[in-house]
C-alpha cells in the first residue's frame, strides 16, 4: 500500500484543529489574547496544508478504473457481535477528499477574516476556540466511515455551532436563535438516529462501504428481511432512508425544517460564511450523496422524495430572497435555495454511466458555491462592518468607498447568477441538464428558480452599491476593513471566477469511474438568458432609487406580503408549538399538577383543619393520598391485566 | 466457614466498617474532620476490594447467591456511596451526627447487597427493608428543618405502605405456587389470576421505591426536605439497587410470565417519561427539578427491561453507572451551592459562570450527560437502553421514548442556558469548594466524559453479565 502513504497524514487534518479548540479553550484567555486569532490561524493553515496534499495525492495516485474507496487508521471501538461492531475510522473517497478541502479552505478563510472583523472582541480566544471546535467537528463528520460515527460528529457539530451562533450571549435575539436552531435540528436528528437503528439493524453493519454492498447487492438477505418488514404500508428499509434522510433535511434547512436558518444569522457574520454557506449546511447533501447507491438503487422512491423536497424548497426560498430587506437574511434564503439544487440534482440523478450526471453535478455545485456563498457572505460581513446595519434602506452607493468588496462582491453575484464564465454558471447548467433529462418538472421550476436567483442577488448588489448617490455616506470616515479582511475576498472571488473550469467529473462521479463532461451550448441559451433578464429587471429597479420597486410589491399585493412573510411557516410553527402543543398538553398538565395534586392538598387540609390546624400545617393529609394513588394505582393495573389475560 | 466469608466478602466489609463506626461512637468519639476522611477512605477500600477475589456460589440452601453479574451491581453500588461521601462533604462535615449517618447510610447498603444476592422471597423482604428504613432516618437529618422531618414522616408512611402490598403479593404467590425459592418458583408459574394479581402486587412495591408513575407521588417531596446526602442516596443507590433487583425478579423468576409484564413495562415506562418530563418543566427547585428529571430517567430504565436478554441487562448496568456519575455531579454541584449560599433555586444559579466556572463547566456536563447528548456517555447510555428495546421491535415504543428524549433538552437546556447565558446583575458569589468536593466532582466529570469513550467499560459489563 505504498501508494496510500499520504493517509497517514490525515490524521492531522482534524487533530489540528481540536488542538488548537482545546488549547485556546483552557489557556487562551489567560495566556495568548489578542494572539488567539493568530495561533487559531496557524494551526489551520496547517490543517488547510495536509488536507490539499493528501487530496492531490489521492487523485493523482489514480490509476485507471474506479477511485478507490478506503477505510483507513480504522479501528474497532465497541464490538456487538462478530459482524455488528462500531468501527471509528476515515473514509477516503474522492467526496470526502473534496469536502475535506472545502472545509479546511473556507474555515481558514473565516479565520484569516475573523482576525480583522473580530478584532477587539472580549471573548476573542474563545471565538477562535469555538472555530476551531465547529471545524474539528465538520472535518470528523466528512471522514466518517460509518453511520454511527457520523451521527456523533453530527451532533458535535450542532453543538459547535450552538455555540457559534449564541456567541453574542447579551443579545436575546441571538440567544433565542440558538436555541432555535439547536431544538429544530434536534427534532431532524431524532429521525437521523431512528434511521440509522433501522438501516444498521436490516443492512447487519454501521459501516458505509459494507453496509451499501449488503443494501444494494439484488436478492441479499438484508434487502430480502428490510422489505418484508413493513409498517404503514412502507417497508423498514424505505422508512430508514426516509427517516436519515428527514435528519439530513434538518441540518441543511430544507422545507418544512428550514425556520432556523434565518434566525441564525444573529451569530457573527464570519461565522455564518462558515456554517451556514459553505460547511453545516450542506451536511445533509453529503450524507445522501455518502449513502447514494442505496437510494439510488434500493428505494428510488425516496430519492425521488428527495428531489421533490430539493425543488420546492429552491423556489420557496428564491421568493421569499426576493422581499427580505435583511442583506444577511437575503443570503439565508439564497444559501436554502442553493443547497435545494443539490438536492433535487440527487433526486434526478440515477447511479452510473451518464445517468449519474446529477450527482456529479450536485457535488460539483456543493464545491462552487462553497467559494461563492462563502464570499458572498464575507463581503456582506465588510458591509456590515462599514454602515453598522443590517438594513438595505441604510445602505446605497458604498462602490467608491469599498472598492474591493464591491468588485468581489460583484464576481461572487455573477457566479450565483449562472453568467458564464463564472464558477456557477458550468455547476448549475450540469445540474439543468440533468434535469432536464430525467424530470421536466422539476427542469422548469429550476430555471424559473435560476431567473429569481439573478433577480434577487442583483437586487442586494444594487441596493448596496449603487443606488444612493455616493456622497450620502460622507460620514463614514473609516476604511473599509484591513489587509486580513480583504485578503479572503480577493482569494475567494479568484475561486469563484476560475472554479467552474475544473474538469470535475473526472474526480467525483456517482460509481467512481471517471465522466467526461460536456458542454451544449444550445442548452445553455435558456438558463443564461433567463439569468441576464432576471439581472435586467433587477438593474431596472433598483440601479437608481426609484419608485418601481413599491409599484411592483403593491401590484403583486398579497403574494409580496406572504412572501415577505416568509409564507408564515414560522406563524405556523409557533401556532402548533404555543396553541396546539402547550394548550393540548401542557396545559391540562399543568391544570392536573395545580388541581389534582395541589387541590388534594387543600381539600385534605379543609377537611383536617376540624381535627387539628398542627396537623394540617405538616400536611400529612397528604399522605394518605399519596397511598391512595399508590392502590389506585395497583388496582387500575391488576383489572387491565386480570381482564386482558390470555 | 471460609466459604461463608469468601462468598459474602461484599456483605461482610460492609459490616465491618458498620462496626468499626459503631465502636468510635460509643468509644471516645471523633472530630468530624478526622472521621469524614477516614470514613471516604474505607469506603474507597472497599470499593477496590470489589473487585478481587470474587467468587460465584450460593450459601443457605440457595437463600444467597453470588456470580460475577451480582458482584459487578455491588461494585457499582460502593462506587456510588464513595462518591457520595465526597461530594457531599460540605453538609456532611456540618452535621453533628456524622458517624450515625454513615451508620444508617451503611446499613441501608447492606441490605441492597443482600437484596441482590437474595435467592427467595423472604430474604428479599427483610433485605428490602432493612435498605429502605434506615433511608427514612437519614431523610430526617436536618434536625432543625420541618421540611426534613415532614420528607422522613411521608416515607416511612408510604413505604409502609407498600411493604404492606409486597407481603400481600408474596403470600398470595405462596398460596399458589407452595413455593418462596426463586429457583424453584419459575416451574410452578401457570399465570393464573391470582398470580398476576400478586405480581402487579410485587412490582407495585418496586415501582414504589423506582418511583414510577403513579407510585411516585412521594418522592419530590422527600427529594427536597432530605439533606442532599440522603437525597443523592436516594436518587442514585436506592433507584440503582432496585433496578437491578427488579431484572433480576423479572428475568429470572417471573420470566414465564414475560407476555404480561413486558406490556405493563411499556405502558408505565411511556407514562413515567411523560410525567417526569412535564413535570421537571415546572419545577423551580433544584432539588425537586432533579427529582422529577430522575422519575424521568427511570421511565427509560423500564424501557431497556422489555429486552429480555442480556443485552437489557447490560444496557441497564450501564445505564445506572453512568447516571450515578451524571446525577451525583448534578446533586454534588447543587451540594456545594447550597451548603455554602443555602439557594437552591433554578433561578438562583443565573449568571453562575461568571464566578463559578468549575461547577458551572460540571453542572453543565452532568445535565447533557442526563440529556442524553452525544458525546457524553449519558448519550451512549440511552443509546444501548433504546437499542436494548429496539430488539424487541416496539418501533412505536421507541419513537415515543425518543421524542421523550428531546422535551427533557428542553428542560436541562433551561437550567444550562441560566447558568452561562442569562444575565444576572448579582450573581452568586464564588463559592469555596472543598478538596473532596472537588475531587468527588472531577471523578464525576471523568466517568460522564471517559465511560462513553472507552468502549471498555460497556464491554467489561457486558461481559460479566453474559
Amino acid at each position: 500500500m505504498d501508494i496510500y502513504g499520504y493517509i497517514k497524514y490525515l490524521l492531522f487534518i482534524p487533530l489540528l484543529p481540536l488542538a488548537a479548540f482545546v488549547l485556546l479553550g483552557l489557556f487562551g484567555k489567560k495566556y495568548a489574547g489578542k494572539y488567539a486569532g493568530i495561533f487559531g490561524t496557524v494551526l489551520m493553515l496547517a490543517a488547510t496544508g495536509f488536507a490539499i496534499y493528501t487530496a492531490y495525492s489521492y487523485f493523482t495516485t489514480y490509476s485507471g478504473g474506479s477511485y478507490p474507496r478506503i477505510n483507513a487508521l480504522s479501528y474497532t471501538w465497541l464490538k456487538f457481535s462478530d459482524t455488528l461492531s462500531i468501527d471509528m475510522g476515515f473514509m477516503v473517497d474522492p467526496i470526502s477528499m473534496m469536502m475535506i478541502v472545502v472545509v479546511t479552505l473556507v474555515s481558514l478563510m473565516v479565520h484569516i477574516y475573523s482576525l480583522g472583523y473580530m478584532k477587539g472582541e472580549e471573548r476573542f480566544a474563545t471565538y477562535y476556540a469555538y472555530l476551531g471546535l465547529f471545524t474539528f467537528s465538520m472535518l470528523g463528520l466528512v471522514l466518517s466511515s460509518n453511520l454511527f460515527q457520523i451521527y456523533i460528529f453530527w451532533e458535535l457539530v450542532g453543538v459547535s455551532s450552538f455555540l457559534l451562533i449564541g456567541y453574542y450571549y447579551n443579545k436575546p435575539s441571538a440567544v433565542a436563535a440558538c436555541k432555535k436552531a439547536f431544538i429544530v435540528t434536534r427534532f431532524a436528528d431524532l429521525g437521523f438516529l431512528i434511521g440509522i437503528l433501522i438501516l444498521s439493524y436490516t443492512g447487519g453493519t454501521l459501516d458505509f462501504n459494507t453496509l451499501i454492498v449488503n443494501l444494494t447487492t439484488d436478492g441479499s438477505a438484508s434487502i430480502s428481511s428490510g422489505v418484508a418488514h413493513t409498517f404503514l404500508g412502507a417497508s423498514a428499509l424505505t422508512w430508514g432512508a426516509a427517516l436519515v434522510f428527514i435528519g439530513g433535511a434538518g441540518k441543511s434547512a430544507m422545507f418544512p425544517l428550514h425556520i432556523w436558518l434565518p434566525d441564525a444569522m444573529e451569530g457573527p457574520t464570519p461565522v455564518s460564511a462558515l456554517i451556514h454557506a459553505a460547511t453545516m449546511v450542506v451536511a445533509g447533501v453529503y450524507l445522501v450523496a455518502r449513502m447514494f447507491p442505496i437510494f439510488a438503487i434500493t428505494v428510488p422512491a425516496v430519492l425521488e422524495m428527495i428531489g421533490w423536497v430539493g425543488a420546492i424548497s429552491a423556489i420557496f426560498a428564491a421568493v421569499i430572497a426576493c422581499t427580505q430587506t435583511d442583506i444577511k437574511r437575503v443570503l439565508a434564503y439564497s444559501t436554502m435555495s442553493q443547497i435545494g439544487f443539490m438536492l433535487f440534482a440527487l433526486g434526478v440523478s440515477g447511479y452510473g454511466g451518464e445517468a449519474g450526471l446529477g450527482y456529479t453535478a450536485s457535488m460539483f455545485h456543493l464545491f462552487t458555491h462553497a467559494l461563492f456563498k462563502a464570499l458572498l457572505f464575507l463581503g456582506a460581513g465588510a458591509v456590515i462592518h462599514y454602515v453598522h446595519s443590517n438594513e438595505m434602506k441604510d445602505m446605497g452607493g458604498l462602490r467608491k468607498f469599498m472598492p474591493i468588496t464591491h468588485i468581489t462582491f460583484l464576481v461572487a453575484c455573477l457566479a450565483i447568477a449562472g453568467v458564464p464564465p463564472f464558477a456557477g454558471f458550468f455547476s448549475k447548467e450540469e445540474i439543468l441538464l440533468a434535469a432536464h433529462h430525467h424530470n421536466p418538472a422539476i427542469y422548469w421550476i429550476a430555471i424559473i428558480t435560476s431567473g429569481l436567483t439573478a433577480f434577487y442577488m442583483f437586487r442586494l448588489y444594487f441596493s448596496i452599491f449603487w443606488s444612493k448617490p455616493h456622497h450620502s455616506h460622507h460620514t463614514h470616515s473609516h476604511r473599509e476593513g484591513g489587509f486580513a479582511m480583504m485578503l479572503p475576498l480577493i482569494l475567494l472571488a479568484f475561486g469563484a471566477a476560475a472554479a467552474g473550469f475544473i474538469p470535475f467529473g473526472k474526480f467525483v462521479s456517482s460509481n467512481g469511474q471517471p465522466l467526461a463532461s460536456h458542454f451544449d451550448l444550445q442548452f445553455s441559451i435558456l438558463p443564461v438568458g433567463i439569468g441576464l433578464a432576471g439581472i435586467a429587471l433587477a438593474a431596472l429597479f433598483y440601479f437608481r432609487q426609484n419608485s418601481r420597486p413599491d409599484k411592483a410589491s403593491a401590484a403583486f399585493g398579497t403574494l409580496y406580503k406572504s412572501a415577505y412573510h416568509k409564507f408564515y411557516i414560522d406563524e405556523l410553527y409557533l401556532f402548533i408549538t404555543k396553541k396546539v402543543l402547550f394548550n393540548l398538553v401542557g396545559k391540562p398538565a399543568a391544570w392536573f399538577d395545580r388541581n389534582i395534586v395541589d387541590g388534594m392538598i387543600n381539600l385534605t387540609g379543609n377537611a383536617t383543619q376540624k381535627v387539628s390546624a398542627g396537623i394540617r400545617k405538616m400536611q400529612s393529609g397528604k399522605v394518605q393520598q399519596y397511598a391512595m394513588y399508590f392502590l389506585g394505582g395497583v388496582i387500575l393495573l391488576a383489572i387491565i391485566f386480570i381482564y386482558t389475560r390470555k | 466457614m471460609n466459604d461463608l466469608f469468601i462468598l459474602m466478602k461484599a456483605e461482610m466489609a460492609v459490616t465491618a466498617i458498620i462496626f468499626l463506626l459503631l465502636f468510635i461512637k460509643v468509644g471516645k468519639g471523633m472530630k468530624n474532620e478526622a472521621l469524614l476522611p477516614l470514613i471516604q477512605t474505607l469506603l474507597l477500600v472497599n470499593f477496590i476490594a470489589g473487585f478481587f477475589f470474587n467468587k460465584p456460589g450460593h450459601l443457605f440452601g440457595d437463600m444467597y447467591h453470588t456470580e460475577q453479574g451480582t458482584v459487578l451491581l455491588k461494585n457499582i453500588l460502593s462506587l456510588a456511596v464513595y462518591l457520595i461521601s465526597l461530594v457531599c462533604a460540605g453538609w456532611l462535615k456540618r452535621t453533628p451526627h456524622l458517624a450515625e449517618f454513615f451508620l444508617l447510610m451503611l446499613s441501608a447498603l447492606l441490605g441492597m447487597f443482600l437484596m441482590i444476592s437474595s435467592g427467595n422471597l423472604l430474604i428479599f423482604y427483610l433485605a428490602l427493608e432493612l435498605s429502605s428504613i434506615p433511608v427514612a432516618a437519614m431523610a430526617n437529618f436536618d434536625l432543625d428543618k420541618k421540611r426534613s422531618s415532614e420528607g422522613a414522616m411521608k416515607m416511612i408512611l408510604s413505604s409502609a405502605f407498600s411493604s404492606g402490598i409486597l407481603l400481600f403479593g408474596i403470600s398470595l404467590i405462596y398460596g399458589t405456587t407452595g413455593t418462596i425459592n426463586f429457583a424453584s418458583l419459575p416451574a410452578q408459574l401457570d399465570g393464573s389470576a391470582l398470580q398476576v394479581l400478586a405480581f402487579i402486587f410485587l412490582f407495585a412495591a418496586f415501582a414504589f421505591k423506582l418511583s414510577v408513575v403513579p407510585f411516585h407521588l412521594w418522592t419530590a417531596d422527600v427529594y427536597e426536605g432530605s439533606p442532599i446526602a440522603t437525597t443523592s442516596f436516594l436518587s442514585v443507590v436506592s433507584k440503582g439497587a432496585i433496578a437491578f433487583v427488579l431484572l433480576i425478579v423479572l428475568y429470572h423468576v417471573f420470566r414465564p410470565m414475560y407476555e404480561t409484564w413486558i406490556i405493563l413495562l411499556m405502558g408505565l415506562s411511556i407514562i413515567t417519561m411523560v410525567v417526569g418530563n412535564l413535570f421537571a418543566m415546572r419545577q423551580q427547585n433544584i432539588k425537586r427539578f432533579l427529582a422529577y428529571s430522575s422519575i424521568a430517567q427511570v421511565g427509560f430504565i423500564l424501557a431497556a427491561m422489555i429486552n429480555g436478554g442480556p443485552a437489557g441487562f447490560a444496557a441497564v448496568a450501564y445505564f445506572i453507572l453512568v447516571y450515578t456519575f451524571s446525577n451525583l455531579a448534578a446533586f454534588g454541584v447543587a451540594a456545594v451551592i447550597a451548603s455554602q449560599t443555602g439557594k437552591e433555586n433554578v433561578d438562583d444559579y443565573k449568571g453562575l459562570y461568571q464566578t463559578n466556572p468549575f461547577l458551572t463547566w460540571i453542572m453543565a456536563l452532568a445535565l447533557f450527560s442526563l440529556a442524553g447528548i452525544p458525546p457524553t456517555a449519558g448519550f451512549f447510555g440511552k443509546l444501548f437502553l433504546l437499542t436494548a428495546a429496539g430488539e424487541e421491535a416496539a418501533y412505536w415504543f421507541i419513537t415515543i421514548a425518543a421524542l421523550n428524549m428531546i422535551i427533557s433538552l428542553y428542560y436541562y437546556l433551561r437550567v444550562v442556558r441560566a447558568m452561562f447565558i442569562d444575565k444576572n446583575e448579582n450573581p452568586l458569589p464564588p463559592v469555596k469548594t472543598g478538596p473532596a468536593e472537588k475531587l468527588g466532582l472531577i471523578i464525576c466529570g471523568a466517568g460522564i466524559v471517559l465511560a462513553g469513550m472507552l468502549s471498555w467499560v460497556y464491554d467489561y459489563i457486558y461481559q460479566m453479565i453474559k
